[in-house]
């Protein structure tokens, strides 16, 4: 059986929530591997969650908020790429790959944007392959 | 005294398991008062003091010790017997100090395997002589018999991660005044907290009870270490750059650390609530870096030194990831 990555989306309730149901809405098609949480706002999004999320087995965590500048609570996103930059450095001294760990800005008329992302960011988790943190996490050697 | 005084008296108990033995020299640092200790409390076991032996623990009936001061984290087979054998034997375990609690420093070593350690403690370092490459076995056989030796686990762990625990008294070491007044809480019998629960420390964090001058607008251009500034002595450290763990750590130690001119380093761990220390740590300083640009961020955080070491030093072991991917 061919590897089907889990990926965990956090989207922002003001655009990229908005666009990922302008995708819905204009039926396009994209990858059936994401798992949205909407959220208030991308600043909203603890490093917290994105950990917990790769503790119960997500092979990638993809965040979106509203483009710079659009935030609507003015400056929720720029907190959003920050704590992300952190974190990545993070999870990469911890050993995993960063690249599983995706930011991107979606306003909310990028529906197809939106699509076209999906599909790219679930190639990209495809070709790193399975994760399999939850395992190594619960087993104690 | 009578045997009516004598019965009153609990057992108590003080282990360590992969530990530096600061937690026990905590315990003596109640100086006279450890007189009130013996007067209400027979130790019964308490290796860097007293001879008492494991197989006298283990001929201990169930549940005879009443508290448990169990430190050090779990590293080795030896240290997992302890910890269930002293479960069976105590009402009440405490994980006393950090690195029973989440880890603490011996917790670092889940940044590397069993076999990274062995190679650059028995092989590589500086100051190793090895040629025979020589490295402990398990067992050995000598004409006298075999010889064993405990299990090194490749990770390190907490004491719940291994045993079920009552109540946690965090600190490196905890403050000894706050032993004293959970011991006082247990013999005279006052009302114990839920099952689970922190002990000896405050709900709040470190900042709200830290008496340096801070103002609720915090930026960072650039962090620095410590010996890159000329401290002041009187301005929060994170105002200065400098990294303090303040703001995701337990109020309860008397700031210490601040009170020397130290940051503080986190081994009272988290608030209530907060599952994973070094995620808030690193969610409350990403909000002080005062840059909106991609570039300018990354030179930012690119002067921290050894983010993970730093958020995680006393709670790698206890935190989500809890160890590195290898």
């Amino acid at each position: 059986m061919s590897f089907n990555p889990k990926i965990v989306a956090f989207l922002c309730n003001w655009c990229s929530y908005t666009g990922a149901d302008l995708a819905g809405t204009s039926r396009m098609k994209y990858a059936p591997n994401i798992r949205i949480i909407r959220v208030m706002c991308s600043g909203r999004v603890e490093p917290t969650f994105v950990l917990s999320a790769i503790k119960e087995g997500a092979d990638g965590v993809l965040i979106c908020g509203c483009h710079p500048g659009d935030c609507h609570y003015h400056e929720g996103n720029y907190k959003c790429l920050r704590r992300y930059k952190l974190l990545k450095k993070y999870l990469t001294q911890m050993g995993y790959d960063p690249e599983r760990l995706h930011l991107e800005w979606i306003s909310a008329s990028e529906g197809k944007q939106f699509a076209e992302l999906v599909d790219a960011f679930t190639e990209k988790i495809r070709s790193l392959g399975a994760l399999n943190a939850k395992q190594i996490i619960e087993t104690l050697t | 005294m009578t045997n009516q005084e004598n019965k009153k008296k609990i057992n108590l108990a003080i282990y360590w398991g992969a530990a530096c033995g600061g937690c026990c020299v905590s315990v003596l640092d109640v100086h006279e008062k450890l007189f009130v200790v013996t007067e209400y409390a027979d130790l019964v076991f308490w290796p860097i003091a007293l001879d008492i032996k494991y197989k006298d623990v283990e001929e201990m009936p169930d549940g005879f010790i009443d508290v448990t001061l169990f430190n050090g984290a779990i590293r080795n087979s030896e240290n997992e017997h302890l910890a269930h054998l002293l479960r069976k034997k105590s009402r009440i375990l405490v994980a006393y100090g950090s690195c029973s609690h989440l880890g603490g420093i011996p917790g670092l070593a889940n940044f590397h395997s069993k076999e990274e350690i062995f190679q650059r403690v028995y092989y590589e370092s500086e100051s190793t002589i090895n040629e025979d490459r020589v490295r402990p076995l398990q067992e050995c056989v000598v004409n006298e018999g075999t010889l064993k030796l405990p299990e090194f686990y490749n990770d390190v762990r907490s004491l719940n991660q291994v045993v079920d625990v009552d109540y946690y008294l965090p600190g490196c070491p905890p403050q000894t005044e706050r032993l004293v007044e959970v011991f006082l809480a247990i013999v005279t019998g006052a009302e114990l907290p839920p099952k689970g629960s922190v002990v000896g420390a405050y709900s709040k964090s470190q900042c709200d009870e830290c008496k340096r001058k801070r103002t609720d607008n915090k930026v960072i251009k650039k962090f620095k270490r410590p010996v890159d500034v000329i401290d002041d002595g009187e301005t929060c450290f994170l105002e200065q750059g400098i990294i303090c763990m303040g703001p995701a750590t337990r109020g309860g130690c008397g700031a210490r650390c601040i009170e020397g001119n130290a940051p503080c380093r986190g081994c009272y761990g988290p608030p209530p609530d907060v599952i994973d220390p070094g995620a808030k740590m690193l969610s409350a300083i990403a909000t002080m870096i005062d840059a909106d640009k991609e570039d300018e961020i990354d030179a930012i955080i690119e002067s921290i030194d050894d983010t993970a070491g730093t958020f995680y030093r006393f709670s790698l072991p206890g935190s989500i990831l809890r160890r590195k991917l290898i």
